[in-house]
């Protein structure tokens, strides 16, 4: 296991991996949305938790089909799917190297993207982390959609139509936590749910991507 | 004697054969007499005036929306762990039919919304939340179709199901939790208290039961489409190879 994730590890950051992609996007898409609705600090603020947390789902959705269509083009997948680690570790391991290349360096970024867009400093420090809990349940997700759709040819606008709709209660409760640490509100209760969503996810998940794989492999 | 019999393609054509024309007896007769009964011998509501009458249709299809999600949920289940071909092509046909379903019920609520809310459209859960099913509905029938091999797509999109309805249920009560609705509650609930009052009640479970035949009908038929098909596909292999 430590193997294979320190080889898609290597894979992710060498040279086209795509690591750094998914960062770019996102200081991007924070530069774009002060261009597009004005620069007024009073409509940006409130708006910034919004606006970072759907940065950081199109950010994760953008790396999601290179998960698994590399190893399948070159029959390393099949490969590893005949080694003795069972098929639920892989997908396991592919998400949790997914989270490590995306995930977590969106999450390292976003205070000082937080700053770009006027998010108030109170928020900062949920914001970080709503993300930390929150985008592991995006790789975890989006891993099960790749697999889904690895043996298609344009698999990756299906991919976005599929997965989109399923960030839908992650993106719900983290951006609530954000919206009611700016204001001073208790976040116990959205946190507790965007906790639950991820330790879900990262628990059942890896049974359906493993299913899926299996099917494509077949 | 079982139902696991009709799994078999040539039972389910038969049994579906003669099945069909009763379905679609019942559907027209229940979902015709109820709309009729409903649209013009239905007294006007004290508040909302004649516009309350398309609760007759908006109500069914929202109750199908959901109900055909689940019998889809149904259907991918016995394919997982039967595989029966003909539970797998009927969860396939069954989506469309939802998604039509989600899209009346929202464009009814929509024409019904202008007049009593002052809006088309509002933010409010269960809105939301059959948006969202709308948008299940779509991946799902995107994955059926963008999958050549017809098994594969079976199982895919099985899993998608499953995967799809646990958070198509987490989605509803985000939903809930992130605005407060506008939405009136329940129109049908066992709990008498909240129900609607008996005149506007009977028309409204009769049509519901003509929508509930018309959804079986449209399955069936669809089934027998999707069967068909592969019948089709199969001797033109035949053909093909001969």
């Amino acid at each position: 296991m430590t193997a294979l994730l320190l080889r898609d590890l290597r894979l992710a950051i060498r040279a086209g991996g795509g690591f750094g992609l998914g960062l770019a996007f996102f200081l991007i898409l924070a530069t774009l949305v002060p261009l597009a609705v004005g620069p007024q600090p009073t409509l940006l603020g409130p708006i910034a938790p919004g606006i970072l947390w759907l940065g950081a789902l199109l950010a994760c959705l953008l790396s999601l089909d290179r998960i698994f269509a590399l190893d399948l083009e070159d029959g390393s997948l099949d490969l590893i799917a005949t080694a003795p680690l069972p098929l639920e570790g892989v997908a396991t391991i592919k998400a949790l190297t997914h989270w490590l290349t995306t995930g977590l360096p969106l999450t390292i970024i976003a205070p000082a993207l937080g700053l770009l867009l006027f998010l108030p400093s109170s928020a900062t420090l949920w914001l970080v982390i709503a993300l930390l809990i929150g985008t592991p349940a995006l790789s975890w997700l989006g891993t099960f959609g790749a697999a889904l759709t690895v043996g298609l040819k344009r698999g990756s606008l299906l991919l976005s139509l599929l997965v989109l709709p399923l960030y839908i209660p992650t993106l719900v409760f983290g951006a609530e936590v954000v919206r009611r640490g700016a204001e001073g509100l208790p976040t116990a209760t959205p946190l507790a749910l965007l906790g639950g969503i991820t330790l879900g996810c990262i628990a059942l998940l890896p049974f359906a991507t493993a299913a899926a794989l299996r099917v494509n492999l077949r | 004697m079982s139902i696991w019999e009709y799994a078999n393609p040539r039972r389910f054509m038969a049994l579906s054969a003669r099945v069909q024309p009763w379905v679609w007896g019942v559907a027209i007769m229940l979902s015709g007499s109820g709309l009729i009964w409903g649209f013009f011998f239905t007294p006007e509501d004290f508040r909302m005036g004649y516009s309350v009458k398309i609760i007759y249709l908006h109500v069914p299809s929202a109750f199908l929306a959901i109900n055909a999600w689940f019998m889809m949920l149904v259907a991918s289940l016995i394919w997982l762990i039967r595989r029966h071909h003909v539970s797998a092509l009927a969860a396939r046909a069954a989506a469309p039919i939802g998604l039509v379903m989600t899209a009346v019920a929202l464009l009814t609520g929509a024409i019904w919304g202008k007049p009593m809310w002052g809006t088309y459209w509002e933010w409010d859960p269960r809105l939301t939340s059959f948006l969202i099913l709308g948008l299940f509905y779509l991946g799902y029938i995107a994955l059926w179709s963008a999958i050549e091999n017809q098994d594969a797509a079976a199982d895919l999109t099985s899993i998608l199901c499953l995967v799809g309805t646990v958070f198509a249920v987490l989605s509803r009560y985000a939903a809930q939790f992130w605005n407060q609705g506008l939405h009136q509650g329940a129109s049908l609930s066992l709990d008498a208290q909240e129900n609607i009052s008996d005149v506007f009640w009977l028309p409204l479970v009769v049509t519901l039961a003509g929508f509930v035949a018309l959804f079986l009908a449209l399955v069936l038929m669809r089934t027998r489409t999707e069967l068909r098909r592969r019948r089709l596909h199969s001797l033109a292999a035949k053909a093909r190879l001969a």
